[in-house]
């Protein structure tokens, strides 16, 4: 099959020539298979060294490919050129900080997940001779949807609110502490609750659900936020009815 | 080579222009003005009930107005959308599993309607006792 010519523009951005970032357009023959990441990679090999943008595992596992394409947060080597028109935009991750072309600065991002804690808290530390924590499946299947996010972003970036206000812990890290609380080896919800449950992080979240559409593994941090703030409200009625009880 | 991110701005108004899905979300938040509205109405109405026969009399009368027929259709729209909306999300907030059986969203959702329509029923019920 012959190639199919589609014209990608990009946003580019240099930090040592440009003051703000600018389009360039680029023509590339496409193959039927091709993902938007081949593409890349062919401008990158054939027409232009400079281009700038993250990818590693091309398989949809590692998460740093993710970008904008046609106004849509997509990793680029999950979306296919055959679904896409003869144009085909593409820009750096909205709600971040360009670093160079299609890098973003993901430090607030970073800060925000290990701000949570998200990391097994057990209620005694076993020492290796001891074994490993013990859990059925059924409790694992509690929290098994939260553990699939590649911290790609793409929640952050289809995310309104995240985007009006950057103090926003965001769906990623709080389905990251909403999954270390369901965990019936854990005991750390009272320790993440200080920012888990602030107005910057549950509470901040008006439910708008896109970072859940968005999200390439089904995650569904919308989902996650909404259950963390129902089980919030009890903790709430739980201290009015019995002040001083241990949560 | 040297580090000097670019930050772009987001419009404070108008991004719900942007993508269908925050349309969506701003037509949900709408949805809830005019409930809100039309929960005025009916405590307005039971004030009107309240002061006497001849205040709810005017109150109906004005109630049969082709502009209060409007408002009711687009309220009821909203209303609809809101509650449909709000309906079909239960299964994420509310996820139920029992054992390591997760519990289908559809009961969670069928359960509200069925609730809903039981509410409903025993309101028309009473309605119909009092008159
Ligand atoms: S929750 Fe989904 S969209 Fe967000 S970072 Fe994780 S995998 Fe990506
Ligand atoms: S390159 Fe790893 S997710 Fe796309």
């Amino acid at each position: 099959m012959t190639p199919r010519r589609i014209e990608f523009e990009i946003l580019r951005y240099d930090p040592d020539k440009m003051q703000k970032p600018e389009f360039q357009t680029y023509l590339v023959p496409c193959e039927e298979d091709w993902v938007v990441l081949d593409a890349l990679n062919y401008i990158k090999d054939e027409l232009d060294r400079t281009l700038s943008y993250r990818w590693s595992c091309h398989m949809a596992v590692c998460g740093s490919c993710s970008m904008m394409i046609n106004g849509e947060p997509t990793l680029s080597c999950k979306s296919f050129v055959r679904d896409l028109p003869n144009q085909v935009c593409i820009e750096p991750l909205n709600n971040f900080p360009i670093e160079r072309d299609l890098v973003v600065v993901l430090d607030d991002f970073l800060g925000k997940l290990n701000s949570v804690k998200p990391y097994l808290i057990p209620r005694e530390k076993k020492s290796l001779e001891e074994g490993v924590y013990l859990q059925s499946p059924a409790q694992l299947k509690k929290f098994k949807q939260f553990t699939l996010c590649i911290n790609c972003t793409l929640c952050y970036a289809a995310c309104p609110q995240y985007a009006h206000d950057e103090n926003f812990v965001g769906p990623a890290a709080l389905a990251l502490a909403h999954r270390y609380n369901l965990d019936s080896r854990d005991v750390g919800r009272t320790a993440r609750q200080d920012v888990v449950a602030s107005n910057l992080g549950i509470w901040e979240c008006s439910f708008v659900g896109a970072c859940s559409e968005v999200c390439p593994h089904g995650v569904d941090p919308a989902g996650a936020i909404q259950q963390a703030k129902i089980a919030s409200t009890g903790d709430y009625f739980m201290d009015l009815i019995l002040p001083g009880r241990k949560s | 080579m040297s580090r000097r991110p670019y930050f772009r701005t987001v419009s404070r108004y108008g991004w719900w222009f942007a993508h269908p899905r925050y349309l969506r979300y701003m037509a949900r938040e709408l949805s809830s003005a005019f409930v809100g509205a039309y929960g005025g109405l009916v405590m307005f109405a039971l004030w009107r009930l309240w002061q006497g026969e001849a205040e709810w009399n005017a109150l109906v009368g004005f109630l049969q107005s082709p502009p209060s027929i409007g408002f009711h259709l687009v309220a009821l729209a909203f209303a609809l959308y809101h509650t449909i909306t709000w309906f079909n999300v239960t299964p994420k907030a509310m996820p139920v599993q029992i054992g390591d059986r997760q519990f289908p969203g559809g009961i969670i959702v069928g359960t509200h309607y069925f609730v809903w329509a039981v509410v409903s029923l025993a309101l028309f019920i009473l309605a119909g006792a009092g008159t």
